[in-house]
């Protein structure tokens, strides 16, 4: 059951997208600054299927700029 | 703060990447971050009852992390069935408003400063210690709510009646459901609703008195609206002074002047015996006929009095008491046509037809409020239509738990949890469960409501402690109760959840847990008790308001009393509490049981709840061999009551032209402290109003959105007019929402009240207006 958080940085312009975009994926708690265009996103999945699906759905966000992992954790 | 592995892990998770954006961002912030509308990801969810009515809904609070972030109703709730209304959906935000309070305050010449928690709970005891050496043990009191959860309320009467040996307690629930109480009790000897909300399902006829259901119990207002649609032959009636929702969604809206309800209420019982529509098998085996005393007063003066005289009567003296009440008399006082006062008698007196009569503040906030009571009661017992499925005579609730703590636990002046004071065995029984000299528990009520805030401006009491309620915006003719509360050598402590016009008057302010924050169990209009667990950490200092009873019974030296540890004080107060109710009349459900369900209706007899009382079929507490059995009077028989048509305390006249009611919106509970911090429920309702009628509003000249004066013998206000809105009153009264802590409409109100109850009446009073 992994638990994981990262940094997220929108395209240009994007900010408010790709928060509504994050809020609507199951697993998922979005945290954005208020005055950066930066998120942090702490994910917490039942499995590792649906980590790896989860994963593949956030790397394919048209308003996401970059995704990068802060902290991990795994029950095994 | 009780926090689970999997939340310290995302925790962890989360202030990982906080670091890392601020060691890569310099200033970066996170905190305007508002969680409820960005967060998402695995919800858990747990059972409560709302906040918000007496209705008691059953909601799910969702969480996330340390944070509730959605509500929906709970479909395993039978009050509900998973239906919500604008404010229980909205519910969770109202724990999160900007300006909680989360640190104790305590008045340092003439300043209100922040200090541990601990130290105002010291201040509390000594001041109580100092008050009581001074002055006398009824010198201090103890205000609370129909809001309390029921271990708040029990520990409150403990510390003050038991272990202090004061009976100034009392909750304002005096002022929402006393009359509801002394109707209950002067009719069948015993309190609470005999029916349930299956009523509703069961009902061919439902008929509103002066209760504006659509907005007041919009759930309750929902199912039988449901009702109608699904069997297609139900009527609902609406018996109000102005037209609201309910009245639009009524099959008809019949109005009538204010106070004639009373003799309403008897013409239809002449029309019952006229056309011979008596259930006169039920009158004889289960009914006896009395009348008490007339021109009782309105309590207007300190130190009003009245003891009510009741006298047997015969069936026939009842029938010439009623001759005064033809339809056509009572037309020409009520505006009632006698087309209309028939109509209504033929549906209660149709044996076809199963009738509920819903009421709620129009029958209780009277100053004959438990005269019309009595009267429903009489068109439902000369029918026979009560005690069965579908015949309901349903005293609704206005508060989520005064029925299951101001009136079953007892914190009212002259109550205990079981009994009164009055009567030495039931004061035996309090000694013995509380573990305190009987000697201790004072035989003698002190003061009602209305009087304890009268004997706190005189200086009989000097120090006062509110709870769960914000008197500063309730209590009418406000503006003497207010300085009052300011005069010299009177100590206010007030734990609240926000800031209020009654903080305002504090010299200590305790910040209070909210709801989900603690334990607790509430009891609704259908003797539905209901608990819930802490789900939510409460912010800063917060504590709860029997936790915080309970420190400062300790320091009064009353450990053995209150002995309970903070992991376990709630089960093993409730299961104190309930021997008091060890009997078939009232038997409560264990707390294994309350934690379980959704909520479990009282008498719990057996493992079974008890829906309909009175009915041998449905109660087990009834006398075998009879069908009916009203168990609380001696002879098992309810009271039909020959009680007359009396004017308003304050009837508008030449300088005072208009009538003045006053009530509330569906977007705010009770003084908006709550509500009008939830953004969606103040911006859909941001300001109070005052309702005319479009011809009123003309001849003075006023549009809508113009300002107006009201003005009383006690005080004036200016207010923006409604015309045409959802409320429109009739020609000569005016209608004011009193949820807007800016516009104090009860200075401008009058305490008169009901000289059985002692409840107020806040829905009649003479104004005059002109254009501001």
């Amino acid at each position: 059951m992994p638990i994981l958080s990262y940094l997220v940085l929108p395209q240009a312009g994007a900010m408010e997208q790709l928060c509504t975009d994050l809020s609507a994926i199951e697993c998922c708690e979005v945290i954005p600054s208020d005055n950066e265009e930066v998120i942090v996103l702490v994910t917490d999945t039942p499995d590792d299927n649906t980590e790896k699906t989860l994963q593949k759905t956030l790397k394919n966000l048209p308003a996401l700029q970059s995704i990068s992992m802060t902290f991990g954790h795994s029950a095994e | 703060m009780k926090i689970n592995r999997r939340s310290f892990i995302k925790s962890a998770a989360a202030s990982s990447a906080l670091a890392a954006a601020g060691s890569i961002f310099p200033g970066i912030s996170f905190a305007e971050w508002k969680k409820q509308e960005s967060a998402s990801g695995k919800i858990n969810w747990q059972k409560a009852p709302c906040r918000f009515c007496g209705t008691g809904c059953g909601v799910l609070v969702g969480m996330s992390g340390d944070r509730a972030v959605a509500v929906k109703g709970d479909p395993n709730c039978s009050v509900n069935k998973g239906l919500c209304c604008v404010k229980g959906f909205h519910s969770v935000q109202a724990l999160y408003g900007k300006d909680r309070l989360k640190k104790a305050q305590v008045r340092k010449n003439g300043k209100m400063v922040e200090v541990p928690i601990s130290e105002a709970l010291d201040v509390i005891a000594a001041k109580i210690q100092e008050t009581i050496k001074k002055h006398g043990k009824d010198s201090v009191s103890m205000y609370g709510s129909g809001q309390w959860t029921i271990p708040d309320g029990y520990v409150a009467s403990k510390l003050f009646k038991g272990c202090l040996g004061t009976n100034n307690v009392e909750a304002n629930a005096r002022l929402c459901m006393a009359s509801a109480v002394t109707g209950f009790m002067t009719s069948f000897g015993i309190d609470e609703p005999m029916g349930c909300y299956e009523d509703i399902e069961a009902a061919d006829v439902m008929i509103t008195w002066g209760n504006n259901m659509a907005e007041m119990h919009p759930v309750l207002f929902s199912r039988m609206l449901a009702s109608r649609k699904r069997k297609q032959n139900v009527t609902i009636v609406d018996f109000a002074t102005r037209t609201t929702r309910t009245s639009q969604a009524a099959d008809k809206s019949i109005l009538f002047k204010p106070n004639t309800d009373l003799a309403v209420a008897n013409a239809i019982c002449y029309e019952i015996i006229r056309n011979d529509w008596v259930n006169w098998d039920f009158v004889k085996k289960h009914t006896t006929f009395h009348k008490g005393k007339t021109n009782i007063g309105y309590g207007t003066e300190d130190h009003f009095s009245f003891k009510d005289k009741p006298e047997d009567i015969t069936f026939e003296e009842y029938k010439t008491f009623l001759e005064d009440y033809t339809p056509e008399k009572v037309q020409r006082i009520s505006g009632v046509s006698a087309k209309d006062i028939k109509y209504m008698a033929s549906l209660y007196g149709d044996p076809e037809k199963k009738v509920t009569s819903f009421w709620c503040m129009g029958m209780n906030q009277h100053v004959r409020g438990t005269w019309i009571q009595n009267l429903v009661y009489n068109i439902h017992l000369l029918t026979g239509k009560i005690s069965t499925p579908g015949n309901s005579p349903f005293s609704l609730t206005g508060q989520p738990s005064a029925c299951g703590t101001v009136r079953e636990v007892g914190t009212l002046t002259n109550r205990l949890p079981h009994g009164v004071v009055m009567n030495e065995k039931d004061r035996k029984m309090a000694a013995e469960i509380w573990d305190v000299p009987l000697s201790n528990i004072d035989p003698k009520p002190t003061y009602h409501t209305v009087e304890m805030f009268r004997a706190l401006d005189r200086g009989d009491i000097r120090f006062m402690w509110i709870q769960v309620t914000n008197p500063m915006v309730t209590m009418p003719k406000l503006k003497r109760y207010r300085e009052g509360c300011l005069k010299d050598d009177r100590f206010i402590v007030v734990s609240d959840v926000y800031p209020t016009p009654t903080t305002d008057v504090a010299d200590v302010i305790l910040p209070a847990s909210m709801w989900v924050e603690q334990e607790g169990l509430f009891g609704n209009s259908e003797r539905r008790t209901q608990h819930f667990d802490a789900i939510v950490p409460g912010p800063g200092d917060t504590m709860s308001d029997t936790w915080q009873i309970i420190e400062v019974a300790r320091r009064l030296g009353f450990e053995k009393q209150f002995p309970w540890g903070e992991d376990e004080y709630i089960g093993k107060i409730w299961e104190e509490y309930r021997r008091f109710h060890d009997s078939p009349k009232h038997n409560m459900a264990p707390y294994t049981v309350l934690k379980e369900r959704s909520g479990v209706q009282w008498p719990f007899v057996n493992g079974k709840e008890t829906r309909w009382r009175f009915n041998t079929k449905h109660d087990p507490a009834c006398k075998k061999g009879t069908e009916f059995d009203f168990y609380g009077k001696k002879d098992g028989k309810a009271w039909i009551w020959a009680r007359p048509y009396e004017p308003a305390a304050e009837s508008p006249d030449q300088e005072y032209d208009f009538w003045l009611c006053t009530g509330r919106v569906i977007e705010h509970w009770h003084t908006g402290s709550m509500t009008r911090r939830v953004p969606i429920l103040h911006n859909a309702m941001p300001e109070s109003y005052v309702e005319l009628n479009p011809e009123d509003a003309a001849d003075l000249g006023v549009t809508n959105g113009e300002n107006v004066k009201i003005i009383s013998r006690r005080g004036d206000i200016v207010m923006k007019a409604s015309i045409n809105g959802r409320g429109v009153p009739p020609r000569g009264s005016v209608f004011v929402p009193f949820f807007d802590e800016n516009y104090l409409i009860n200075e401008v109100t009058l305490d008169a009240f009901c000289p059985i109850s002692k409840q107020p009446d806040y829905k009649k009073c003479a104004v005059r207006l002109e254009k501001a």
